[in-house]
């Protein structure tokens, strides 16, 4: 296998990896409507040729329903329901669809990511997919598209810039960038199967970013990929040794997690298997608990001693210093400048987890949406902004979400439950009960990870960030921007549905 | 340092089958008889533990899918599908919602604290206490691991009057005559709800519930009288003043309590004529007047106000009025006046959720009052038939005494623990000092117009996505 270097030096080399369709590797998808083929159809053809999605499929001289998944409902120009002669179809909602999602993640962003996970491109009708319906933050920020903006309109999509520079610095450290504005945030061995692990940093290697390897362990199936792996450095130390830290371009500290901010990790006796006891160099059944926080950081003097620690065995990594969003996270962050980190990773509250207590996630710590801005400005008033890359997560969900981040200061964004739905993750939360995951992603049962072939998983994820990154150069030439990197904390582009001025 | 307060938990099952979430909808009809049918392939064995329960129609189905939808998406006729339950949605209110009833439920029988895998699922911000969040402390200042036991953090409180500064005799001793103080592990009272299908032995389960946690049940007086004499330290009579109530205070009683009225002053004279050792609290309806009131109260000589909230978590006089603003108004007219230190003041009403604990003690209580959640822990659906004088659902009044402890002590212990994660992701070891600590708080309305009101003008002709 070739490897690609992520070097500033090699950007002329890039190429974009193409949109293979995947579909749901289930027999049944679940979309939105379901459309009833009565007994009185005589197999006219007249839906068929009327349906511009290919919901209905003839087989020997009969029409089915097939794929119920890809109906547009009432969007459609020209419904199969009305037109037919016999009057043999009738429309419903789907009770299934209705009983998914929650809030953050309605049943409309996620069977719109499955969508884009299929076919590579956002749904055009039938599913709001820039929005969720948490009735806040990013979903009350709307991105404000000003006339006669439309300079790029002819410039071919893959000539926008959309990557990110991870070393501001300019350091002696690896000059690192990433070709799209995301990278796979941290999801352990053990929290999620080999699989899904190595399907999220295939399809990183494919977009020209990075992934994290989570607290866990360096698995070593992953070798073939180093230049694309980011290992973390978490406060159980498990599985760092000085060898997975030399391996690597970029090494995350991660001083607490947004899921449950100021609390630290169990993992239970029964997950210790022997190859998770092996990679965390721990011993089999015993349960195994992460503290919080360092017990050797208690002030960013600590903390830089943690950083040269890195340094010191691996003069050119990158550090990336991964915090939640509590009220004097501005601090913590120009700490982290003045210790010698590269990165900033906020980990805002609605973060991923394989399990934390409810009243964590629900309470403890800011919205990333407030966090954001509030770094981003004492960064520049301390004049180290263009020194430092900020990088967002913990609720983005999709393509509007990353643009909304970015413009709220971010450089670039960490994704991970996203990356889960691609995989038709659908958010049951019961990811820890019994043998883990029931749908085969986050589990290391030898018979539930059989669910996910690799080569699906990495496809998947890779056209769903496609989509993303199409949807992004949509945006961009709306803004009348040919750079992700002009977007950075324009805030003046974004609006509150609340707080809306209008001046005319 | 008091030695470590620890509540035992143990797993209490439910005495019915618990309404939940989810339900399955399975045609048998069009049905393929495929060899290998999807149902026996369930992850959880959901159908094989199928069976129908005797006392209740309920297809045990409900109480065990786990919502992973692989049946649904793999039966090759289409056959299967899944809906939320009506009758779980219909459970409950708008403040009291199902999913915190089947929270509490879950508790009650467990003893643990909810724990889910994925992000949170909820809205970004809600009305009153979920119009907060609570901080963390992370590399610029240090947090607490109390919960994996590397530090004791206390979650003890003191009801009465401090001191403003001890007062030795010549010999250097405490000077005597000292107002009472009380101590409780757990900066929660539990309080009898105004309604439910209670009897006799759901009295003595909630009053031996507050015995082994080290804390007090609250009470109309006459309901206490039905309970053995050694269950007194850990009662807090309420007494109405009418008749012969002051009577009726158990021996050996500590604390009692007494409703605000015009004439307080005289109530309180008369209580303290019975027994001045008695530590008294006047409870004041959350309305109209209250910091007035409070103020007047604690400059007398009151040890402890108690604020009482509508059920919902709302003012009594205003239901555009959260407990939570409420709280924080009384507390800044008692720090303005310079008093607050020297007294107590608990909270009442709505308190649902262990969060609510802490976050009415960052507004400025000492502690609260649990009033419904002890109801819901012996698996109340809130559906208020007894309140029309039918009969309960899930029969409350049948329960024995030693079931509804075991029941209240879990929630509890799991409500302790909770607070204990807060406590230490703030950095905070001791609850005494949550009190007021706004600086570890965050508030929606202080935040919100801040970050986002001066964001980008929208101009006429603007696109907006």
């Amino acid at each position: 296998m070739l490897r690609r270097d992520v070097n500033l030096n090699n950007v002329e080399s890039f190429q974009l990896p193409g949109v293979v369709r995947t579909p749901s590797r289930f027999r049944n998808p679940i979309g939105k409507y379901r459309l009833h083929r009565s007994d009185t159809c005589t197999a006219c053809g007249k839906c068929v040729e009327l349906c511009p999605t290919g919901v209905h499929v003839v087989r020997r001289g009969k029409v089915f329903v097939e794929n119920h998944h890809l109906c547009v409902g009432n969007d459609c120009p020209d419904p199969c329901h009305k037109a037919c002669p016999e009057g043999a179809l009738t429309l419903r909602r789907n009770p299934d669809f209705d009983g998914m999602g929650d809030a953050r993640w309605p049943a409309d962003l996620l069977a719109s990511t499955w969508h884009m996970a299929e076919f590579g491109k956002v749904p055009d009708k039938g599913l709001e997919y820039k929005l969720g319906a948490s009735g806040g933050g990013f979903d009350k920020l709307r991105l404000v598209f000003r006339k006669n903006k439309s300079a790029f309109e002819e410039v071919a999509d893959d000539d926008f810039d959309m990557g990110v520079v991870l070393n501001r610095r300019n350091d002696h450290a690896h000059r690192v960038r990433t070709e799209v504005p995301f990278y796979g945030g941290g999801m352990s061995y053990g929290s999620v199967s080999i699989t899904t692990m190595l399907s999220r940093i295939k399809a990183a290697v494919a977009l020209g970013t990075f992934c994290c390897t989570g607290e866990g362990g360096y698995p070593d199936e992953l070798k073939p990929y180093d230049d694309h792996v980011i290992t973390q450095v978490a406060t159980g130390l498990f599985g760092v040794r000085e060898e997975t830290i030399q391996r690597v371009k970029i090494v995350e500290f991660k001083y607490a997690q947004g899921a449950k901010p100021g609390l630290g990790g169990h993992l239970l006796g029964d997950k210790v298997t022997p190859g998770v006891a092996r990679m965390r160099e721990a011993v089999v059944g015993y349960p195994l608990f992460s503290p919080f926080p360092f017990h050797s950081v208690y002030s960013v003097e600590d903390h830089k001693k943690h950083v040269d620690w890195i340094k010191a065995m691996n003069p050119k990594a990158l550090v990336s210093v991964k915090v939640s969003t509590p009220t004097d996270v501005d601090m913590v962050a120009v700490g982290s400048y003045y210790a010698g980190a590269h990165i900033i990773h906020l980990d805002g509250s609605y973060g991923g987890t394989g399990a934390a207590p409810d009243i964590a996630k629900k309470n403890i710590a800011m919205p990333l949406e407030y966090a954001l801005p509030k770094v981003h400005q004492f960064l520049k008033e301390e004049g180290v902004r263009d020194k430092l890359t900020v990088i967002a997560s913990g609720g983005i969900r999709n393509p509007h979400d990353v643009a909304k981040a970015i413009a709220l200061g971010a450089d670039g964004v960490c994704t991970g439950t996203a990356d889960l739905v691609a995989l038709e993750c659908i958010r049951c939360h019961k990811c820890e009960s019994g043998r883990g995951c029931a749908r085969g992603i986050a589990t290391t049962d030898a018979e539930l990870m059989q669910l996910i072939q690799m080569e699906w998983g990495t496809q998947r994820i890779v056209n769903m960030f496609l989509a993303w990154r199409r949807e992004l150069v949509r945006i961009l030439k709306k803004l009348g921007m040919k750079s992700l990197k002009e977007l950075v904390g324009r805030t003046d582009c974004l609006t509150h549905i609340d707080y809306m001025k209008k001046r005319i | 340092m008091p030695s470590k307060y620890v509540i035992h938990v143990r797993e209490v099952p439910h005495r019915f089958e618990a309404v939940s979430k989810s339900g399955i909808i399975a045609w048998e009809e069009g049905c393929l008889r495929c060899a290998v049918c999807v149902k026996t392939k369930c992850v959880y064995g959901v159908y094989e533990n199928r069976g129908l329960h005797a006392r209740q129609m309920i297809d045990s189905i409900d109480n065990q899918c786990m919502n992973c939808l692989r049946c649904v998406q793999s039966c090759p006729g289409e056959l299967i599908h899944k809906s939320v339950n009506p009758e779980f949605k219909a459970m409950g209110d708008s403040h009291w919602t199902p999913n915190i009833i089947a929270n509490l439920w879950m508790q009650a029988k467990t003893g643990k604290i909810p724990v889910s895998g994925a992000g949170y699922p909820g809205p970004f911000s809600g009305p009153g206490f979920d119009s907060m969040w609570t901080d963390m402390s992370e590399i610029v200042r240090p947090t607490r691991d109390g919960i994996h036991g590397r530090e004791y953090i206390s979650t003890a409180i003191d009801l009465g009057k401090t001191p403003e500064f001890i007062r030795l005799s010549e010999d250097g001793s405490l000077e005597e005559g000292e107002m009472p103080l009380l101590d409780i592990p757990l900066p929660i009272i539990l309080r009898m709800p105004p309604f439910g299908a209670t009897g006799p032995a759901t009295i003595a389960g909630w009053a031996l519930a507050a015995r082994r946690l080290g804390t007090l049940f609250s009470a109309p007086v006459d309901i206490l009288e039905s309970l053995k004499p050694d269950f007194a330290p850990h009662l807090m009579p309420e007494c109405t003043m009418e008749g012969e109530d002051l009577e009726r205070i158990p021996a050996g009683n500590r604390l009692v309590e007494i409703p605000w009225s015009e004439d307080w002053k005289s109530r309180v004279d008369s209580v303290i004529r019975k027994d001045p050792s008695l530590l008294i609290s006047v409870r004041v309806p959350m309305a109209e007047g209250m910091e007035e009131r409070s103020l007047t109260l604690a400059q007398e000589g009151i040890a402890i106000i108690h604020l009482e909230g509508s059920m919902s978590g709302l003012f009594l006089d205003d239901k555009t009025r959260y407990i939570k603003d409420g709280i924080r108004s009384v507390h800044r007219k008692l720090v303005e006046a310079n008093i607050r230190d020297t007294m107590t003041l608990l909270v009442s009403g709505g308190i649902s959720l262990a969060e609510h604990v802490a976050k009415s003690m960052l507004c400025g209580a000492d502690g609260v009052f649990v009033d419904f959640p002890a109801l819901i822990a012996l698996e109340c659906r809130m559906c208020r038939r007894c309140t029309e004088g039918l009969s309960c659902p899930v029969e409350i009044d049948q329960a024995s005494s030693g079931w509804v402890a075991a029941r209240v002590v879990n929630l509890l212990g799991a409500w302790h623990n909770q607070l204990l994660e807060l406590m230490g992701a703030m950095g905070i070891r001791d609850a005494r000092r949550l009190r007021g600590e706004v600086g570890r708080a965050m508030f929606f309305e202080e935040l919100d117009e801040k970050t986002f009101g001066p964001m980008g003008d929208v101009e006429e002709g603007c696109e907006l996505e």
